[in-house]
């Protein structure tokens, strides 16, 4: 299988795309959770009853990447056709 | 035996649901079936490439969502508190890493090779026949043990009505069998969407009961405090969460599942580009919030129902004692749901790995159209059967391979997908030896080094099996180039 279909430029950046948000999702996750949570949970800080590093780390780590998922789509990601005439260059 | 029959009413009213489905893809199937064996399998096992966004999107959510998010992980999190719903966010990644990570070049690919299966994929790829048996094989044994696992688990809930385990068992795998034999994938993924969203009322259901029944979250979460301070850390109770194996959930549930076969069948089914944009941007907030609603039910639920000793019992115990019965009967049709369209999908999988990744590739490779979609239709009503059977009577193997069955395909499929994609230079001697080294270090390090270096048993084999994947590929591209 050789690499020489136009698509494949464009859905390899996709999926770059895809892992640095996963990265991103991570580190927020991480970050949040462990940099807020980690001291003692009798000076804990709440937001809407939760405790803060849990209101950032998972509940607010959900809306915000659900937002980031769908923008990254709406503005990188690019329709093209998935069958084999959907290319000139016919590899195979 | 007494049936609860305002737990029953809703049940049966989702499963005449389920069989509708079932009939109405009966006639796609038919269709094709009449049309050429080559059609016919194109339907059956993929449903002719034809999911749209909504679709796709549940259908690679309820998948992936088993009886472990809906009963068994908010038992732990009962026992736990919040830091088990912090681990479990780490499954927040299903709904768009799948996708984007096999992307629209899984899709092409698997058009231009005429590719219905993953195993499929793979042998066009890498033209190896050791790599489609071993593969094959391993759909096969692990996907069988974690279904008869699954069973069991929807059995347990049809006895919370007063049926017996038996009676359940029968119930559920007579419209399992029913609804796939005849209706096939895309049966399989409409009834998932149904599935999803019954996933989604069940969970808002018992998230907004159990908020209501505690009076209110503040005062749940400072009783969840008085009663343990370590309710409401990340860290588990007496820090049993660490670090490293919570962040290796990353690898196991979030990375890994592009490499679980059930899985990536689903990124080459989609109709076009702008399902698959749809199915990530619906997919990312339902996955997120079944994770994040059900989990928190079960953290919260040990500051509403205190002193229940089973994990497995708290979402049981807590539906009755929460939700009206009426609403309490919906909702036990979520966990239902999760678990049916879990083993939908793995039966359909097992099925065209033996019939079309081993049969027609290895057994018979002339045979005649009827025999395909006759032989499709009875392997798959055999195997569920079998299924059936073991999961009356469990034998100790399949419940020992059902532990290795998650991270085991993992190891297995991640890199020969991920790389037979990406990396134009990976070869059938690299696909084989990255399995072969994934599947056995798994199982010997769930054996004698669980969690090496903290992290969970699937990472280490997953690092070993790229590196025997990129080594053994090197040695065998320079040994070729010395020929020529």
């Amino acid at each position: 299988m050789r690499d020489n279909d136009p698509r494949y430029a464009q859905s390899t950046k996709e999926a770059l795309i895809g892992l640095t948000i996963f990265v991103l999702n991570f580190v927020w996750w991480f970050g949040f959770g462990y940099g807020m949570g980690s001291g003692s949970p009798a000076n804990y800080t709440y937001v809407l009853g939760f405790p803060s590093w849990f209101f950032w780390s998972c509940i607010m780590g959900f809306v915000v990447f659900s937002v980031v998922v769908w923008l990254a789509v709406k503005y990188f990601f690019k329709e093209m056709p998935l069958d084999s005439e959907g290319v000139k260059a016919d590899d195979d | 035996m007494t049936i609860n029959w305002q737990l029953m009413l809703p049940l049966i009213v989702y499963l005449v649901g389920v069989y509708a489905i079932g009939y109405y893809s009966s006639a796609f199937v038919a269709k094709a079936r009449a049309t050429s064996g080559k059609t016919f399998l194109e339907e059956f096992f993929l449903g002719s490439r034809d999911l749209n966004g909504f679709v796709l999107a549940m259908t690679l959510v309820a998948t992936y969502i088993s009886a472990s998010s809906f009963i068994g992980g908010p038992g732990v999190a009962y026992n736990q508190g919040l830091g088990w719903v912090f681990l479990a966010m780490s499954q927040m990644p299903t709904g768009y890493l799948t996708l984007t990570l096999l992307g629209k070049r899984f899709a092409i690919t698997a058009r231009k090779m005429e590719a219905l299966t993953v195993v499929d994929f793979l042998k066009k790829r890498y033209q190896n026949d050791a790599v489609v048996v071993l593969a094959s094989a391993s759909v096969v044994l692990f996907l069988l043990s974690s279904m008869t696992a699954q069973w069991i688990g929807a059995a347990r809930i049809f006895q919370a009505t007063g049926l017996s385990y038996e009676a359940g068992l029968t119930i559920f795998v007579l419209t399992v069998l029913v609804y796939v034999t005849v209706g096939g994938f895309r049966a399989v993924a409409l009834t998932d969407a149904l599935q999803g969203c019954v996933m989604l009322v069940g969970t808002l259901a018992i998230f907004i009961g159990t908020v209501v029944a505690g009076g209110g979250l503040s005062n749940i979460i400072q009783t969840m405090y008085r009663t343990n301070p370590d309710l409401i850390t990340p860290f588990g109770v007496k820090g049993y969460i660490a670090v490293p194996w919570v962040s290796s959930f990353w690898v196991l549930v979030g990375l890994g599942l592009a490499g679980l076969p059930q899985i990536a069948v689903r990124a080459m089914a989609y109709k076009n580009s702008r399902s698959m944009h749809r199915a990530i941007i619906i997919g990312t907030p339902v996955a997120g919030f079944l994770m994040l609603g059900m989990h928190l039910v079960g953290a919260l639920a040990r500051g509403v129902v205190p002193g229940i000793k089973v994990g497995d019992m708290v979402v049981p115990t807590l539906t009755v004692q929460v939700l009206p019965p009426w609403l309490a009967g919906v909702f036990l049709a979520g966990p239902l749901a999760a678990i049916m369209s879990t083993v939908d999908s793995m039966l359909l999988m097992v099925s065209s790995s033996i019939v079309k990744d081993l049969y027609l590739n290895y057994i018979n490779k002339r045979a005649t159209d009827r025999m395909v979609s006759s032989l499709s239709l009875a392997t798959t009503a055999i195997v569920g059967v079998i299924v059936y059977l073991t999961a009356l009577k469990p034998p100790s193997l399949l419940v020992w391979l059902n532990l290795f069955a998650l991270g085991g395909l993992e190891a297995a499929f991640f890199w020969p997908i991920i790389l037979g994609l990406y990396w134009p230079k990976a070869n059938g001697a690299g696909a084989l030896a990255s399995l072969i080294t994934g599947v056995s270090t798994y199982i010997v390090f769930d054996r004698v080094w669980n969690r090496p270096f903290g992290t969970h048993t699937v990472v280490l084999p997953l690092v070993l099996a790229l590196l025997a994947f990129v080594l053994v590929t090197s040695l065998t591209t320079k040994k070729q180039l010395q020929k020529l």
